[in-house]
């Protein structure tokens, strides 16, 4: 039977097990949208482009599926540009599909035209202009399969409207054939067998845990590698929450807020075992002064990522789902030494102890002011542990991986790579969407939070309860610790002069606002939020001048941390 | 250091600026790039001439591979390659000259395919070395125009590359 272009996009989308698509409607989608209505696929109509690709973001990092997102030709689809900008840094697997204006149109700069293959060449894992019918159901299975395999990433698909709307006969490919796109699955025995011998020999090692372990549902056989040679671990950003931050082997977060002991940690190893992370600047630091003492393995599914800032003494090539169990595997064979191993490390155990003993990721709490780290700590002591908490970027991102301890994979989403201010209102959004009954809060700033405020109607609109916590300090909190450490004080542009009242804004578009000035009111306004059904903001007025510690100054190394105001 | 590397490639709409858009994004050279379809209709073999230390070298061809519509990246830098360029040059051929163009075209076994009053075109092949010296030659006696090709590469021996690997 023959099926139009838009009708065999949705029946691709459908074989591909989409349940829910984030979008937002438009002249050259319109087919789209009018065989949407007889489908079984749900669509959540967000109040912006951007917000519906951060949703589908988010619906992919909490479920582990592809996110899908539709968008008109146009403007339609370079608001989604941040999105899948978003979702490339952080290699998020997500499917975007946007109308373009009809074949014989383009290149004429037609009303709503854009060229989003070439706008998007730089910030998708791969894209396609589909220009016949017979392409499209090729192009969808294909556009999943990069989407989810090897390194993770979006794909973005041109649709033109006369692709839409003529017809073929829909038949559904069974396998994918890409001869240029073989991504390596498995390790070298060799090198492998290299890294054994490295982690036997090393006194001080580090794991170095980034998102390659929380993409590839690791967490388990990364903890019983970590078990097996009593190392400890810090993790990126993107790779925490898939080790457990209680976990006495925990040392947080590394890098330019990373804790104390974990910089120090990695600064005097001998190894660094690095797992799915890629050396990113806001990790190393200085280079020249980056683990200088140390070997180290990198194992990681895209060779890019390997030798590109950091020197490597073995190089793994492969999916961690492959190499870990083998690590793990290959190490369990040595028992004698191995044991020998884990005595002879207890010392540099016992040093990261001292390190945090002296250095312990902490604040100042005062009486009259409200801490932003305190509403940190309040609610992840109220929260439960399978909460998925979203975050916007800035300072409460960093206080968010500093001082909330994620305990369950796939619980924390935030914008690792790109650093997008108005990520986490959608992003929790779509987190909501994928798990209607779990808590879902979106911890944000004034600033980022007036990035995508909008999606408060979306929100209340599909009943989404997603809790917003609002550390309010009528600042650009992050820039201006700059400001203040780097520039002399001098505030520039960073003072969000004109107070909003979170709470009438929240009533305006029906959610409920809360409100708390004082510490003595942080917890009762996070119960009342959290047991408020429906979305709600609680806005706290924190200390405006309060800095995220310790810090390494860009382009200082890691051990050469401002600890102190 | 200068290196050779030959690209193959999809031959469909948008790959070239797929590959020249990887070079400018990251930051990488082209001194030059030629491309055209192979034996098998479906392949277009690039070639491209860059720059670049070790690293760069190994994170130009890693990216590379990393594309979805490349089939395979070959660096000569490493083996023995036959390497062969062309040049078209137009010439100012006034009286005086007309016979030094032309015992210098044959020196370099280049051919004359256009022919004024005033004017010699010349074709020539050869490295990219050969074609610098020839011009070096001509030009005391008036280049009007110039064009290049980019070299174009192929490895010694028996062995091959195959769409088919």
């Amino acid at each position: 039977m023959k099926k139009t272009g838009s009708q065999i996009l949705l029946e691709c989308l459908r074989l591909e097990g989409v349940e829910t698509v984030f979008g937002y409607p438009g002249g050259t989608v319109i087919n789209i949208y009018d065989d949407l209505m007889d489908s079984p696929i749900n669509h959540i109509l967000n109040r912006h482009e951007q917000a519906a690709v951060h949703a589908a973001d988010a619906y992919a990092r909490v479920t582990g599926k592809v996110g899908v997102a539709f968008a008109t030709s146009g403007p339609g689809a370079t608001n989604t540009v941040t999105g899948l900008a978003t979702a490339y840094m952080d290699s998020i697997p997500m499917v975007v599909i946007t109308g373009q204006v009809p074949t014989p149109l383009i290149g004429n700069d037609a009303f709503q035209e854009a060229d989003m293959i070439g706008i998007t060449r730089p910030i998708t894992k791969h894209n396609y202009l589909v220009r016949d019918v017979k392409d499209l159901a090729r192009i969808i299975k294909q556009a999943f399969y990069i989407a989810r395999s090897g390194r993770p990433g979006p794909v973005l698909v041109d649709l033109p409207k006369d692709v839409q709307m003529s017809s073929t006969t829909f038949e559904y490919p069974e396998t994918v054939e890409l001869r240029g796109y073989k991504p390596t699955v498995s390790a070298n025995p060799r090198q492998l067998d290299k890294a054994v011998k490295l982690i036997l020999a090393a006194r001080k090692p580090v794991v170095y845990v980034g998102g390659g372990a929380t993409l590839s549902d690791m967490s388990d056989e990364l903890m019983e590698f970590v078990e097996t040679i009593q190392a400890p671990v810090t993790t990126t950003l993107m790779g925490m929450a898939s080790f457990p931050n209680t976990h006495p082997l925990s040392m947080g977060m590394l890098g330019m807020h990373g804790t104390f002991y974990a910089n120090m940690a990695v600064t005097d190893s001998d190894l660094l075992i690095a797992l799915g992370a890629r050396f990113d600047d806001r990790v190393t630091g200085k280079i020249a002064t980056f683990a200088p003492d140390a070997k180290i393995i990198h194992v990681d599914v895209d060779p890019t990522s390997i030798k590109k800032n950091v020197r490597v003494d073995v190089p793994l090539v492969g999916m961690l789902q492959d190499v870990l169990p083998r690590l793990t595997a290959g190490l369990q064979k040595h028992g004698d030494e191995l044991r020998e191993v884990i005595a002879a490390t207890a010392g540099w155990r016992q040093q990261i102890v001292t390190w945090r003993e002296e250095h312990p990721i902490s604040y100042k709490q005062t009486k009259n002011t409200i801490k932003p780290q305190y509403v940190i700590e309040k609610l992840r002591e109220l929260t439960d542990d399978d909460a998925i908490i979203a975050t916007e970027v800035g300072q409460h991102q960093m206080w968010t991986a500093q001082f909330f301890d994620f305990i369950q994979p796939r619980t924390f989403v935030t914008s690792g790579g790109l650093g997008t201010m108005g990520y986490g209102l959608p992003a929790a959004l779509g987190a909501q969407a994928a798990f209607p009954k779990r808590q879902v809060i979106d911890i944000s700033g004034d600033g980022s939070f007036q990035m995508n405020s909008q999606e408060l109607a979306t929100l209340v609109q599909y009943r989404l309860p997603v809790k917003i916590v609002i550390l309010n300090n009528n600042f650009l909190g992050m820039v201006r610790q700059w400001q203040q450490l780097f520039f002399d004080r001098r505030y520039s542009q960073t003072c969000m002069e004109l107070p909003v009242d979170f709470v009438k804004l929240a009533e305006a578009y029906g959610a409920t606002g809360l409100r708390a000035t004082r510490p003595d009111e942080v917890e009762q306004v996070i119960r009342q939020g959290l047991e408020t059904p429906g979305p709600v903001i609680m806005e706290f007025k924190v200390a405006r001048e309060e800095n995220v510690l310790p810090m390494v100054p860009a382009g200082a190394g890691l051990n050469e941390m401002v600890l102190a105001s | 250091m200068k290196h050779t590397i030959s690209v193959l490639v999809e031959n469909e709409f948008g790959v070239l600026p797929r590959v020249a858009g990887l070079f400018s994004g990251r930051g990488f050279n082209i001194d030059s790039l030629s491309v055209a379809p192979t034996l098998d209709p479906t392949i277009s073999r690039m070639t491209i001439v860059t720059r670049g230390d070790n690293r760069i070298l190994e994170q130009i061809s890693k990216q590379l591979n990393k594309l979805i519509d490349v089939i395979k990246v070959i660096d000569f830098t490493e083996q023995n390659f036959v390497e062969r360029e062309m040049v078209l040059v137009k010439v100012t051929a006034d009286a005086e000259y007309r016979a030094e163009v032309l015992r210098i075209a044959d020196i370099f076994r280049a051919n004359v395919v256009d022919v004024t009053a005033r004017s010699y075109s010349i074709e020539a092949t050869g490295t990219p070395a050969k074609l610098d010296a020839l011009i070096e030659l001509l030009r005391p006696l008036g280049i009007k125009e110039l064009v290049r090709s980019g070299p174009i590469v192929l490895g010694r021996g028996p062995k091959a590359w195959k769409s088919s690997e």
